[in-house]
């Protein structure tokens, strides 16, 4: 696989430890062949499936798909359902996770738990108990989808904040909030929020990526979400809608690494810690709890 | 405490700061306390009950209908029973087996890369392109993920045109992208980025001083991890590696679109009730199959939760 590793330049080459950090030096002494050569599989697992289908879509495929049938609507419904996913799941997440860091500390193993959730209990069955107990008003309508959507969410987004807020020293920061005058309320919104800047983006990001995508509930509620549509359509124009979603994945991927991008580059310059959706950098070896 | 208290008292302006001077006080500072504790926790009400109405009444709601009686709503076994024997025990049985196979390799190959990327330099571009692609690939699936792979090692696929260039037919065995194999191969794609999601931050929390500490005692680089590092991180690890068994147990969408029903699996079984391919009478019978996955989901996530608990022991 070296041979592998070599056939990417720009990849290939091992990064030279920063001469001051002496930490990152004993870290890098590692095998960094046996590193690449892994990076360089993982590489390869993801990026050739990617390439196959792009060379099956053909490059003409993508500017058709803005122009087929259903495709806006069932893009209107998609977006529609992720902004109210996403204001629903911020206002849901973001006090409550603050006030666990802050109040309740012990109750943050718990959220831990319970927020993963989500990700274990299979979509299928939630939705069929979903549409078994919800009042009949709410049934007919997509927003059905959307609150559960929230709930779906929930392991990402509270993971993103909770990285975000253990970057920060937040009681000092209600402490001192609050003896300038401030109430719980405009402490949250005038100091935490704008320091959580980069770890709501990333939750956005992720609640936006999943809404998205999803599928399951979607199809097995009867909705042409923007997935659904795309597996529908595939029996008409494979290539379309095999462009449709690898252009979704693409400007997903690019919002990501642009937020990413911009906020370590915000924290370096303010001398923070570098926060990357689920984890944050550590400062020296100071410990954060 | 002390902003905590602050919050209750603007939670609560009625308890007013004097209160302290009455000759009944300490029974009352018992009061006050019990009274703060039960307003502290008045904060995640909202939450509590999303959490209940959305995701576990919902799921309460499939344990009684998997004792009910699909016409008549009777109390009965015969959902259960017949979700237990025959095809859907074999769908469950085929499940597991896809679930731990899809945990496991993917846990093992996420770790390293999780490991590699950990110890890049911190802001390297590769660190970013890895991390972000990891969140997004976590969320891929469906579909679309099936066509990635029928293009790619599908029968006309590229990777096995350039095999067969390589004179390595991989179709010539029993290799077929719509079995077990096939679907691991594909649910690898978002396993794996989805482990290297949730080990990083265990990663971050090995101390370097641990390592520095290790090496000026004369530890190499095997001692640190048969001593420290390995001991550190195996409950992370397999917690890990169940959450990602919890993943594939509960997916649906790739292999219902990939093999098109032809691999049983509990998920796309229960999903085939919900679609009305099904005898009359018996759509109960999905509920008790969704019963059945919660329990084992249940299982795995109380070991999850041990485990979580040792990990915190040392990370963090």
């Amino acid at each position: 696989m070296a041979a592998l590793a070599d056939a990417q330049p720009g990849r290939a080459a091992p990064a030279p430890a920063p001469a001051s950090a002496t930490t990152s030096r004993v870290r890098q002494r590692g095998f960094p062949l046996w590193r690449w050569a892994i990076l360089s599989i993982a590489g390869l697992y993801f990026l050739i499936p990617l390439y196959a289908a792009l060379k099956f879509a053909g490059y003409k495929a993508f500017p058709d798909v803005v122009h087929e049938t259903g495709f806006t609507a069932a893009l209107a419904l998609s977006v529609r359902l992720a902004v109210i996913t996403t204001v629903l799941t911020l206002l849901l997440m973001v006090p409550t996770t603050v006030y666990v860091h802050l109040s309740l500390p012990r109750l943050r193993r718990a959220l831990e738990v319970i927020t993963i959730l989500p990700i274990v209990i299979p979509p299928v069955v939630l939705i069929i108990g979903v549409l078994q107990i919800a009042p009949a008003a709410l049934k007919g309508t997509s927003n059905l989808l959307a609150l559960e959507y929230v709930v779906l969410a929930m392991p990402f987004a509270y993971r993103s904040i909770d990285a975000g807020l253990r970057a920060l020293d937040l009681r000092t920061l209600f402490e001192a909030s609050s003896s300038l005058g401030a109430n719980w309320l405009t402490t949250l919104w005038r100091v935490v929020l704008p320091n959580l800047r980069t770890a709501l983006l990333s939750a956005v990001v992720l609640t936006v990526a999943l809404v998205l995508g999803e599928y399951t509930m979607a199809s097995l509620d009867l909705y042409q979400t923007f997935p659904v549509w795309i597996v529908n359509f595939e029996q008409s124009s494979g290539p379309v809608s095999t462009a449709a979603s690898l252009l979704a994945l693409f400007v997903t991927w690019l919002l990501l690494m642009a937020i990413v991008t911009m906020a370590s580059r915000g924290a370096r310059r303010r001398g923070g810690a570098e926060v990357a959706l689920f984890t944050v950098g550590r400062q020296g070896t100071g410990d954060s709890r | 405490m002390c902003s905590a208290n602050q919050m209750a008292d603007n939670l609560a302006p009625a308890q007013a700061p004097g209160i302290r001077k009455d000759p009944g006080a300490a029974p009352r500072r018992l009061l006050r306390s019990a009274l703060n504790a039960g307003l502290r926790l008045a904060g995640v009400v909202p939450f509590s009950v999303y959490v209940i109405l959305g995701l576990l009444l919902p799921t309460a709601a499939i344990a009684v209908g998997a004792f009910q009686n699909s016409v008549n709503g009777h109390f009965t076994f015969t959902n259960v029973d017949l979700a237990s024997h025959g095809i859907y025990l074999t769908g469950f049985r085929t499940s597991i087996e896809l679930s731990v196979l899809s945990a496991v390799i993917p846990g093992i190959i996420g770790f390293g890369i999780a490991y590699a990327i950990h110890s890049a330099r911190r802001g390297a571009v590769l660190r970013r392109v890895a991390i972000t692609a990891s969140g997004v690939f976590a969320n891929f699936g469906g579909v679309p993920l099936a066509f990635l792979f029928i293009a790619s090692i599908g029968t006309t696929g590229i990777v096995t045109g350039w095999l067969n260039d390589l004179g390595i037919n991989i179709y010539a065995g029993k290799f077929s992208l719509f079995t077990l194999t096939g679907v691991l191969l594909a649910y690898m794609y978002f396993q794996i980025p989805l482990m290297v999601l949730v080990i990083l931050p265990a990663l971050e929390g090995l101390r370097p001083a641990w390592r520095e500490a290790a090496s000026n005692l004369g530890a190499r680089s095997w001692h640190y991890w048969r001593y420290i590092g390995g001991p550190v991180l195996a409950p992370a690890f397999l917690g890990c590696v169940l959450l990602l068994f919890g993943s594939a147990f509960s997916a649906y969408a790739t292999a219902d679109a990939l093999t098109a029903g032809a691999l049983p699996l509990t998920s796309i079984q229960i999903g085939s009730f919900l679609n009305g391919n099904v005898i009359a009478g018996q759509q109960n019978v999905g509920k008790a199959l969704g019963l059945g996955m919660v329990l084992i989901i249940a299982v795995v996530m109380i070991v999850y939760t041990l485990l979580q608990r040792r990990a915190a022991r040392w990370l963090r």
